[in-house]
């Protein structure tokens, strides 16, 4: 045990606890500390003044700011809304087939489309609109529903085989399997697979033909080319949203596909719907 | 000061303390507990909010048992780039029959407080399976392992009934239609009118995950292309002072 030290003249006063015989100085705290400290309590009762804070009987106080987190991204959606207006209206009033003719109005579409795009669209058809398996690549020249820009407005507008919207667009392929015998969908799929010239096997491809006469070409056409109007694909592009492997093709033929893409506008505004369109149209494909 | 020099009776007797200490914070925490329960503008009344159905019920304990709510979020907070990305601002109404709530804070994927009918059910298939698939830049885990998981809905009652015991309003004939509303919503060759005049008209009846058989995949479907679309925001009109 060391010796406890003698307390010397000028030294401040102990705090009057003893443990063990252990003192403690009691040192006054830093004033800039204690003035912080003081501030901080000023300022707390300021802020409850000042913003919602204090709950009474029925609600919270308001504050005298009247400070509103709801208020705020009111006023600013409705600045940025106000701001676009005179171009949305305008894009609205325009004819379709008008847009891309003004070069300014166009260039506003095709941002703000963009916007829209990677906003709502891009976790489907991907952020360049490249697509994915089962999901429309937007870039190419192959279009289901037709790829003029009413075309594209209106299945934005409504949907493809959607629940949601009576307008949608719709078709339904039969699932072929408890129609067809498996040998006759083998011949299909070899005639479909024989119309980009895959390779596939010349006998059954022949017998296919027929088949596909009978059962498949009121939808894709007696030269398999497909039908818009109905969302027939083409069968002789080479371009294949479920694949054009011999597997993914019987599948398509025994189970069939149900595409669905959800209306949209009950979501985006008109404004919305005729950027994100020309957006897509003026991808590469556009008709 | 006599009363500040009685401290000293805490500071030498631990259980003291002990027992002071729990009162102090109890204080705090009924200041800013209580108001919570009886302020108007705590929770607005809104048009449309319904409990969960028995499948979507189901979907909501697999989205907690995986772990979800740790890279999603499910509130949009009343700021302009969230409102334009996701929707409309969450409103407290909206987890109303939430126990618990998924509000969260970690963003690692997108807040999915309105992604309800934003998809195909067929999207979800494939971004459960592999979300890249379908979003290159993702980096959600594969949860295609939830369609081969079936499931009969064999303790759903009970989960409600837990539920109902914390304020959920089940009424005792959707307590004890649990298991038929359960396999009727994933089933639309099925009678699942008894469903809707529960739980409401809006309620999406269709095989969500696309096989014969009732999966995990099914639940957590359902209970995804429900979440936000309840409130119907042509009724509401927001009370700035919330």
């Amino acid at each position: 045990m060391s010796k406890t030290p003698e307390k010397q003249p000028g030294d401040p006063n102990t705090t009057g606890h003893t443990w063990d015989g252990i003192e403690e100085f009691d040192n006054p705290m830093p004033r800039w500390w204690l003035w912080t400290f003081y501030v901080t309590i000023i300022w707390a009762v300021i802020y409850t003044i000042m913003y919602p804070a204090w709950p009474l009987v029925q609600s919270a106080t308001a504050g005298v700011l009247g400070w509103s987190s709801r208020e705020l991204v009111q006023q600013e959606m409705v600045a940025f809304e106000e701001a676009n207006a005179p171009w949305n209206a305008k894009l609205v009033e325009t004819p379709l087939e008008d847009i891309a003719r003004d070069a300014e109005l166009q260039q506003y579409a095709v941002n703000a489309g963009g916007a829209v795009f990677r906003t709502w669209c891009a976790q489907c058809h991907g952020s360049g609109a490249q697509g994915a398996t089962g999901f429309p690549n937007l870039l190419d020249d192959a279009w289901l529903w037709g790829g003029t820009l009413d075309d594209i407005v209106t299945t934005v507008s409504y949907g493809i085989r959607s629940e949601e919207s009576d307008d949608t667009r719709y078709s339904e392929m039969p699932a072929f399997g408890e129609i067809l015998e498996p040998e006759e969908i083998t011949q299909v799929v070899q005639y479909v697979m024989s119309l980009t010239n895959a390779q596939s096997d010349d006998a059954a491809a022949q017998a296919g033909k027929v088949v596909f006469e009978d059962n498949c070409s009121a939808c894709h056409g007696e030269d398999g080319a497909g039908d818009v109007i109905q969302g027939a694909p083409n069968l002789t592009d080479a371009i294949w949203l479920y694949g054009g492997s011999e597997e993914a093709l019987t599948e398509t033929v025994k189970y069939s596909r149900f595409g669905i893409m959800p209306p949209w506008d009950t979501r985006l505004t008109e404004a919305q719907i005729r950027a994100v369109s020309a957006y897509v149209h003026q991808l590469g494909g556009g008709q | 000061m006599a009363i500040l020099d009685k401290h000293k009776i805490l500071e030498t007797n631990a259980t003291l303390l002990l027992i002071f200490s729990f009162l102090v914070v109890t204080i705090g925490g009924i200041v800013q507990i209580t108001p919570l329960f009886y302020l108007e503008n705590t929770i607005e009344k809104v048009e449309g909010m319904r409990p969960y159905t028995p499948l979507e019920m189901a979907g909501r304990d697999i989205y907690i048992r995986e772990g979800c709510y740790v890279c999603h979020s499910q509130m949009i907070r009343p700021m302009r780039d969230e409102v334009e990305r996701y929707g409309h601002y969450s409103l407290a109404a909206e987890s109303m029959y939430d126990h618990p709530f998924q509000w969260g804070s970690k963003r690692t994927g997108p807040d999915l407080a309105r992604v309800g009918g934003r998809y195909s059910d067929q999207w979800h298939v494939d971004h459960l399976r592999d979300a890249q698939s379908v979003v290159p830049e993702s980096v959600m885990p594969k949860y295609g392992f939830l369609e081969n998981r079936r499931i009969d809905g064999r303790y759903i009652g009970d989960v409600m009934a837990a539920n109902a015991l914390v304020g959920t309003p089940y009424t005792d004939e959707m307590l004890e239609n649990a298991v038929l509303d359960f396999r009727a919503q994933a089933d639309p060759d099925s009678d699942y009118d008894g469903l809707l005049e529960r739980y409401g008209e809006k309620v999406n009846v269709r095989n969500f995950d696309g096989q014969p058989e009732l999966t995990e995949a099914d639940a957590l479907i359902a209970y995804l292309q429900m979440l936000g679309t309840l409130v119907d925001f042509s009724t509401f009109t927001p009370d700035a002072n919330r």
